[in-house]
């Protein structure tokens, strides 16, 4: 069996056990919240439009958005909570994704409950006042029963909806079948990405072919078809989260991830030292880079990677430039200060930002640094990542070199790199433990004005374990232990095309660089 | 005993009911007749409060309609309806059954009557577990009566009950009908278009246009002392068709 397969085979319980709790969940609560809401539509009709207006708004909003929407609002109710009660709770992971989700199911139950509930015959309604039903009795006995095909065909298509959409519930550190695809698509994983999504669409079908049994079932009135249906959703449901069942002893410790390569080898590197004392580890990975940090803030996580110059502009909101070392003192000290964050100490090499062209292509326009290539970037194109063109890095940048581009074009960074060797870019926003920088031979532009800040890389730790000497003890021989060599090669044996290794393997090549005596 | 005093009711700006008063004795058997759109109808779910009217007084058996639970008042008046109205989702047996299990009765008690009934307008036993879609539309219309009849209801409602149906066993449900309105002490409101019908069966007629009454009494009386020559004719029409149809037939 292909390795990856086989990889990605080991991996399905939890990802699809967690997969279906969080689809059924949402499908469950949408169908509690809109039910009442299309009864109540049917019946006052001035209720419908806005209702109807709001959910159809709803469902405009891109998937993602939407769970990433739910995290600083949960974040912010749970600090009111804290506040309130001394009690808050975790505004990442299952809740953000749940709520998200249940707002998606929503739409087609409501819009099919309206249309069902109005489509019965009005001489039908009558003669069930007429036979000396109470309003409630009409409703249980007369309109839902008729209704019901039509609600039953929302709910398959919300099942549908639900169950694809919950792969996106992964950047909001949710594992979910999502897991496969995001980190498939950061590690050119390709095998990953195709099993993710085979797996979720499986998903969907198995769900539906089970509703549309139902559906048939109170079409016909058939008493035999919604009960098979009904028992194969819940028994196969069951079974599907059998595994959460056994985990559900509380997890030690939490690892983060942010939503590259790096991240997850180190992800993997850290939590492969906690394991090392016993401890359980789960890991949330793939975390928005700002939701990271407030995550481990919260306490939702325990430890993440995260670059000093990343932290320093966007946590501290500074735009200067002290010096590598200085900013890592300053950040240790700011961010205990502020959230009472502990910088365990840097790994040992720097993620920076790079602007990278082709070799053949800067030497042929005579760009050698950031001075340079203000000259010719009128005829470039800028590639990025999605975010960088909103950082203040990049405002830095411009503000010390006057960079402006015939055009920009943002990426996933796998294809950013893709774009430079095909064209679609010029100029890239690289990375400089980037193994790709290496293997395709990329030129690095220099910074003479220094505009862009340092990057090392360094351990955050959270407040809730700032004092748990087991915990900080496993970690410390990390600090200092990580060449940028050594990472960029751990990096591209992640990224390339060929013999791939999972961050796990590499995490493990990785110690075995950095600490070759144990 | 129904009583209605002065009821008036509109959709939007069509009358319907204008100023209607109507007392109908206990055991008596009524009917309703008048053109289309005369408002015979609406009268009719006024009585069970279908209908709220925009004014007037409904009483039944001395209550006052709209003064008590809706549902309770229906259980007690069994309503025939125009369009049937039978339930889709539901077999003939529970159709016929509704009003009684809402009352509450055991399952023996209601199959038994359901029996009663489906041979009471002459429908084979084996109709019973059949969805009204599987019915002929005459048949669906003998389930409607069935099923108004189930409770046992004191007052009988009927919107066109027999439109359906063959004149044979028009004729012979008809009769069936009388004989238990008699047996049972019922009292009964029937709207019908066929006036040989209405005089045959019923102890009083009542004719109606545009909400209306016109005139009101038994039907020998009406044709000895009607002045409206509309209710003449309509009253005349039966005899005039008789005399036809033995002049045709050579009798
Ligand atoms: N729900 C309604 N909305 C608006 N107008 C109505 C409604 N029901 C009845 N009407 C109008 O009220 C008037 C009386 O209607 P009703 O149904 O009582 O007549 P009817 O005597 O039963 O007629 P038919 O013999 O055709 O059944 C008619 O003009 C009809 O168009
Ligand atoms: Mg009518």
């Amino acid at each position: 069996m292909n390795p990856q397969f086989a990889a990605a085979l080991d991996l399905l319980p939890g990802y699809l056990a967690w997969h279906v709790l969080l689809s059924a969940s949402a499908l469950a609560l949408g169908l509690a919240i809109s039910l009442p809401l299309a009864i109540a539509a049917a019946r006052r009709p001035r209720l419908r439009w806005p209702l109807l207006a709001l959910a159809s708004l709803i469902q405009t909003i891109p998937g993602l958005a939407l769970l990433a929407l739910f995290y600083p609002l949960l974040l912010a109710v749970s600090a009111v909570a804290e506040a309130a009660t001394g009690r808050g709770f975790s505004a990442l992971g299952f809740l953000p994704s749940l709520l998200a989700l249940t707002l998606y199911a929503v739409l087609p139950i409501l819009r099919n409950g309206v249309a069902g509930l109005a489509g019965v015959d009005p001489a039908i309604a009558e003669a069930a006042d007429g036979v000396g039903m109470t309003p409630r009795q009409k409703l249980l006995q007369v309109e839902l029963p008729l209704a019901a095909p039509v609600i039953m065909a929302g709910v398959r298509t919300a099942a549908v909806w639900t169950i694809g959409a919950a792969t996106l519930a992964t950047p909001v550190g949710q594992t979910s079948l999502g897991n496969y695809i995001f980190a498939g698509l950061q590690t050119e994983n390709w095998v990953f990405v195709l099993f993710g999504c085979a797996a979720s669409a499986v998903l969907a079908m198995a769900a539906d072919q089970l509703l549309g049994l139902a559906e048939r079932g109170v079409r016909t009135r058939r008493r035999g078809l919604i009960i098979a249906g009904v028992a194969g959703l819940i028994v196969g449901a069951g079974l599907a989260m059998a595994p959460l069942a056994g985990s559900g002893a509380p997890t030690a410790y939490v690892v983060g991830a942010k939503n590259f390569s790096e991240q997850y080898i180190l992800a993997e590197l850290m939590a492969g030292e906690l394991e090392r004392t016993g401890a359980r580890v789960t890991r949330k990975e793939n975390l928005g880079s700002n939701v990271a940090y407030r995550a481990l803030a919260a306490g939702e996580i325990d430890v993440y990677v995260d670059y000093s110059g990343t932290l320093w502009t966007n946590v501290l909101g500074r735009t200067d430039n002290p010096g590598r070392a200085a900013m890592v003192d300053q950040l240790s000290a700011e961010l205990r200060r502020r959230d009472g964050v502990v910088v365990l100490g840097s790994l040992g090499f720097e993620n920076a930002y790079a602007f990278a062209m082709r070799q053949d292509r800067a030497r042929a326009l005579g760009v050698a640094s950031l001075v340079d290539l203000a000259k010719v970037a009128p005829q470039l194109t800028l590639g990025t990542d999605v975010e960088f063109l909103s950082r203040p890095e990049w405002k830095a940048v411009d503000a010390a070199y006057g960079l402006s581009f015939r055009a920009t074009r943002s990426f996933q960074p796998t294809f950013m790199y893709r774009a430079l060797g095909g064209g679609e870019a010029d100029v890239i926003s690289a990375f400089s433990s980037d193994g790709r920088i290496a293997a395709d031979r990329l030129t690095v532009l220099s910074d003479p004005r220094g505009a862009i800040p340092p990057y090392d890389a360094v351990i955050l730790v959270s407040p809730r374990r700032a004092a748990d000497k087991r915990f900080l003890d496993a970690l410390r021989p990390l600090v200092g232990a990580i060449g940028v060599e050594a990472m960029r090669a751990a990096n591209y044996s992640v990224d390339r095309d060929a013999d791939k290794r999972t961050p796990a393997e590499a995490a493990r090549w990785l110690r075995a660089q950095s600490a070759p005596e144990s | 005993m129904i009583e209605l005093a002065d009821v008036t009711h509109r959709y939007g700006a069509q009358v319907a009911l204008d100023g209607v008063g109507l007392t109908v004795r206990s055991g008596e058997f009524v009917a309703l007749v008048g053109g289309s759109g005369s408002g015979k109808t609406t009268l009719l779910k006024t009585i069970n409060g279908l209908v709220r009217p925009d004014d007037g007084r409904i009483a039944v058996d001395g209550e006052d309609v709209a003064a008590v639970a809706p549902h309770l008042l229906r259980r007690r008046i069994g309503y025939v309806f125009q369009e049937v109205g039978l339930f889709p989702h539901l077999t003939v047996a529970e159709n016929i059954g509704v009003t009684p299990k809402l009352l509450g009765w055991g399952p023996p008690r209601i199959a038994a009557r359901v029996r009663t009934l489906l041979d009471l307008v002459a429908l084979p036993g084996d109709v019973a577990d059949r969805p009204p879609s599987a019915l002929s539309g005459g048949q669906r219309q003998r389930v409607g009566v069935a099923r108004a009849l189930a409770a046992e209801p004191g007052v009988m409602l009927m919107d066109e009950p027999f439109g359906a149906l063959d004149p044979l066993t028009r004729d012979q449900l008809g009769a069936d009908y009388l004989a238990l309105h008699r047996q049972l002490g019922l009292t009964t409101v029937m709207v019908t278009h066929d006036i040989a019908e209405a005089v045959l069966l019923a102890d009083r007629l009542v004719v109606m246009r545009q909400g209306r009454i016109l005139a009101d009494g038994p039907p020998a009386d009406l044709l000895a002392a009607a002045s409206d020559p509309a209710v003449r004719a309509l009253l005349e029409a039966p005899r005039r068709q008789a005399d036809r149809l033995r002049e045709r037939l050579g009798g």
